[in-house]
């Protein structure tokens, strides 16, 4: 049974399914069974662990949680993980399926409540979905196949071994058949098997994993405007309302009026809501709120409240001068972080020292849907409609900003137009939550893009200086990185200007390169907005600085960049933690470093196959140029050959290959959408996007002035995907894609102009 | 009281007519498959067609749009398999999705108008939608393809 309350309320024009499994949807007639036709070995599939069992909640693999199976046979699978693009809420239901032998066509998919006890994990960020939930979604469909043809088989009194269940059939050896339905309720009515009880299917009896060819479930609807994102939920009676929110983190209304505000017809009530700064988590930044009968009305009153801001301690924040304290910070000896031979010796014996400082802005997410959500408060509970990344997360926060039990919450998800990383945190929920309870009938909350580019939790800014030792050989004998970026964790907690192991961990400590002396360190930075993850996070700066540092130095020794890269990364090699001086903290993306190692020959190997596939080396005409960089990140290796052209000054990008290797891949297609998604979105970060601060206020507000690739100028992908078997770990896929993009674009921009940016954002022109 | 004609339905709405269409479809009239993404016709997200050619209807009020025929993505084919529509399913064009109905108007649009756009064109047309997902290369592969079968 659901733990849930009842919805309370019944959206009219709803298509967001709510996952109602239970024993008793798993209606069955007669019972009989059937087992798996395949003679496969019982060890086709063979388990490893993750960093998923350290998520909160884990990973849950029971059937009876995630399928139930309806009397005309329809499949109806749950969705835990919330889609915002990935392809997630249909690949991870696809592989059940395909283990199931279900037929894709039977198959009804619906999103699950945030509820993590009962579904594990649902933090949809991490590039964890296929990386954590494969092998349970495997077992799942797997199991409901063994306990179809078990219930088959004792049915019919024949031995499961001679029952096969194909393509939503199952049929016994004196030629019997039946569907799926016939025997859902006996089926379900069956003890959960083993793992090794399980005949799992062999690679080449996919039907659907690993060919590409299943499209995502939600396609029709989105190409016809039925999908129901975060906005889309109606409900009687409901309100609208925006929020006018401090200009600065940790600033708060003084006074306000709202004479003018209550004239606008439609505008029902102003109300304030509680103060929100740093180290308060995902909690609303407070301010006033303007209710109305619809949105505009809302929108048109907030333009004539008047409030009086006090901006607080963070009044002062300017990202520029900020800047220039962070380089001074890089200048100086930092924290610890890695350590590996003699780094000062290096430098004392080198006959060459190469310097560079590299800095990059802070970023606004500016996912297409703004921020939305829809609350509706009674006494009896609280039932929400967001598009949110970690739908447990808001629910839990949700439920102690107004003192409820979290069993009293329901939060139901939409689809997220949009997410990377934002839609993680569940400020905009609390606060249709907190407006509901105060006006007594449910409210809509909706962000405006001024709000969402003024109001987010932005990727940090940083200065990465690299220095290297060079030997009378032109050999690197020596890598001092020193990273300076105020952290996320100053979001939950007080600052201390500490990164975490986490940060560090992305593309800092763990650089691959095959140096005999290496220290990367940390410096103290304090962060004065909130800092949240944006796609790929701190890998970012790290591969932007390291990247470019690359290119640096090949132009500094006169070497080709390809060669350059390939001699850093040096030979096929396992890293060896402990002689590469990483700290015992060292954060692998959470997973054992023995199942996902840093492996230095896969890293050079999609290096070689973007630079290939684009035909690097091949002669260009003036103001053209090709870029490299590769990157590790979220356990996958992912190169960017970017072919930079500049056309009338403007700096474009007609081509990039992208080449990855994610492990085992089971949805070739949606691979290939989030590389060609990844090459836009980092060209737009190394073009595009820079968040400032004047003031403790950001001074940007809409796409006039934070603008982003358009199809005028977005590159033509092509993805290469390292193929492997499922023994070779599936990694992850949304985010590793962004970090080489942005270096390989300034490294083609160097061979195309001669000229190196440092910053970014490095600007649409040459 | 302003009256316009909504995918086919004469309709009027008592409201300002000063209110932006877009909230008057999504607000008023409940037709949610015209998105809000800037409200300054900066992001194409919420493009309808005003008499049969694109327009942003967050920069049109009730009032210019008074006596027109408006169509948005629920209107623009009963089955929802106009050949932009078509097109986009073929070739996988939508991430998240949220972009793609103003995407998709605006194509349908630059095909209305002319049927076989050069490349140039299609680009040119299609630069004030913007996707943040990424799907330019399919989004214009999509139109091609809508354009020329091919």
């Amino acid at each position: 049974m659901l733990k849930y309350l009842e919805p309370m309320t019944e959206p009219p024009n709803r298509e967001v399914h709510l996952a109602k499994v239970t024993r008793r949807g798993f209606l069955g007639t007669a019972g009989v069974f059937a087992l798996a036709a395949y003679a496969m070995p019982a060890d086709a599939f063979e388990t490893y662990p993750t960093g998923a069992t350290e998520m909160p909640h884990g990973v849950v693999d029971d059937p009876l949680v995630f399928v139930s199976i309806d009397a005309d046979g329809t499949v109806t699978l749950v969705a835990h993980r919330s889609e915002m693009g990935t392809g997630s809420r249909t690949s991870i239901p696809m592989v059940m399926a395909d283990e199931m032998e279900a037929d894709w066509d039977r198959v009804r998919i619906v999103q699950a409540p945030g509820d993590e006890p009962k579904y594990g994990n649902q933090d949809t960020d991490g590039s964890r979905s296929m990386r954590h939930h494969i092998q349970a979604a495997r077992k799942i469909g797997g199991s409901v196949r063994t306990m179809l043809a078990r219930a088959a088989a004792a049915e019919w009194g024949v031995d499961p071994a001679e029952v096969t269940v194909e393509m939503h059939e199952i049929r016994g050896p004196a030629g019997q058949t039946a569907g799926f339905g016939d025997f859902a309720e006996a089926a379900m009515a069956q003890p959960v098997p083993a793992h090794d009880e399980i005949a799992y299917k062999t690679e080449d009896q996919f039907r659907y994993i690993g060919k590409g060819e299943v499209q995502i479930t939600d396609l029709h609807d989105i190409t016809t405007g039925a999908a129901v994102y975060g906005a889309d939920v109606v409900l009687d009676g409901m309100k609208f309302a925006v929020v006018a929110r401090p200009p600065v983190v940790g600033g708060r209304a003084t006074s306000h009026d709202a004479t003018e505000t209550l004239a606008v017809p439609g505008v029902e009530s102003v109300h304030e809501l509680p103060y929100g700064g740093l180290a308060m988590k995902f909690a609303p930044l407070g301010g006033i709120a303007v209710v109305a009968s619809n949105t505009w009305a809302a929108i048109e009153g907030r333009r004539k409240l008047k409030v009086e801001w006090a901006a607080g301690e963070h009044g002062s924040y300017t990202s520029g001068p900020y800047m220039d304290e962070m380089i001074a910070t890089s200048e100086a000896p930092g924290m610890p972080a890695r350590d590996q031979g003699d780094v000062d010796s290096a430098f004392a014996n080198a006959a060459k020292r190469v310097v560079r400082t590299y800095t990059q802005a802070h970023i606004a997410h500016i996912p297409m849907e703004p921020p939305a959500a829809i609350a509706s408060y009674t006494p009896q509970g609280l039932e929400i409609w967001a598009p949110v990344q970690s739908p447990y997360t808001a629910r839990t926060d949700t439920a102690a900003a107004l003192d409820l039990d979290p069993e009293k919450v329901r939060v139901n998800v939409t689809l997220l137009g949009g997410g990377f990383g934002r839609k993680s945190k569940g400020d905009f929920v609390t606060e249709a939550a907190l407006l509901s309870r105060e006006v007594g009938a449910p409210v809509r909350v909706q962000w405006t893009r001024e709000d969402d580019v003024k109001h987010s939790f932005y990727h940090t800014i940083s200065a990465e200086r690299i220095e290297a030792a060079i030997n009378a050989d032109g050999r690197v004998t020596g890598w001092l990185h020193r990273s300076v970026a105020p952290s996320i964790l100053s979001t939950f907690a007080p600052d201390n200007g500490t990164p975490m192991p986490l940060e560090q961990g992305m593309g800092l400590t763990d650089v691959p390169f095959d140096i005999a002396n290496i220290r990367c360190e940390s410096g103290k930075a304090f962060a004065h907005t909130r800092i949240g993850w944006f796609r790929a996070v701190s890998n970012l700066p790290h591969a932007w600085a390291i990247g470019s540092f690359v290119g640096d130095l090949a132009q500094e020794l006169g070497k080709d960049q390809k060669q350059m890269w390939l001699d850093l990364i040096g030979a096929p090699r396992t890293l060896d933690p402990k002689a590469a001086g990483l700290p015992d903290d060292f954060w692998n993306y959470g997973e054992p470093m023995a199942e996902f190692p840093i492996e230095t020959g896969r890293l050079a190997h999609v290096l070689n196959v973007a630079a290939d596939g684009i035909g690097y080396g091949k002669d260009l005409p003036e103001g053209e140029g090709i870029g490299l960089a590769v990157h590790r990140s979220f356990v996958s290796y992912v190169a960017c050959a970017a072919h930079v052209k500049i056309v009338d000054g403007r700096i474009t990008v007609p081509q990039m290959h992208m080449a990855i290797d994610c492990g085992f891949c089971a949805n070739p297609e949606r691979v290939k959408s989030q590389m060609e998604g990844a090459a836009v979105m980092g060209m737009t970060n190394a073009l595009h996007s820079g968040i400032t601060f004047e003031n403790g206020a950001v001074v940007e507000s809409n796409f006039h002035d934070y603008d982003v690739v358009r199809s005028d100028n977005y590159p033509d992908v092509v993805t290469h995907i390292v193929p492997h078997p499922f023994e070779v770990h599936a990694t992850g896929v949304g985010e590793p894609g962004a970090p080489p993009v942005a270096p390989a674009i300034a490294n083609g921009l160097f061979v195309a102009t001669g000229e190196r940016r440092r910053a970014l954002p490095m600007g649409t022109q040459a | 009281m302003t009256k316009i004609t909504l995918n086919g339905t004469e309709r009027a709405f008592d409201q300002d007519p000063a209110m932006p269409l877009l909230w008057a479809i999504r607000d008023l009239a409940g037709l949610n498959g015209t998105k809000y993404g800037c409200g300054v016709g900066l992001c194409g997200a919420c493009t309808v067609h005003v008499d049969g050619k694109a327009e942003r209807s967050c920069m049109l009020t009730l009032g210019d749009v008074e006596g027109a025929s408006v169509t948005t993505i629920e209107g623009l084919d009963p089955d929802g398999n106009h050949p932009v529509q078509i097109a986009w399913r073929d070739l996988n064009v939508p991430q998240c999705g949220f972009c793609q109905t103003g995407q998709i108007m605006q194509a349908a649009s630059l095909l209305t108008e002319n049927p076989k756009p050069s490349d140039e064109e299609i680009l040119t047309s299609m630069a004030g939608n913007v996707c943040r997902c990424g799907c330019y290369q399919r989004i214009v592969n999509a139109v091609r393809l809508a354009s020329t079968g091919s």
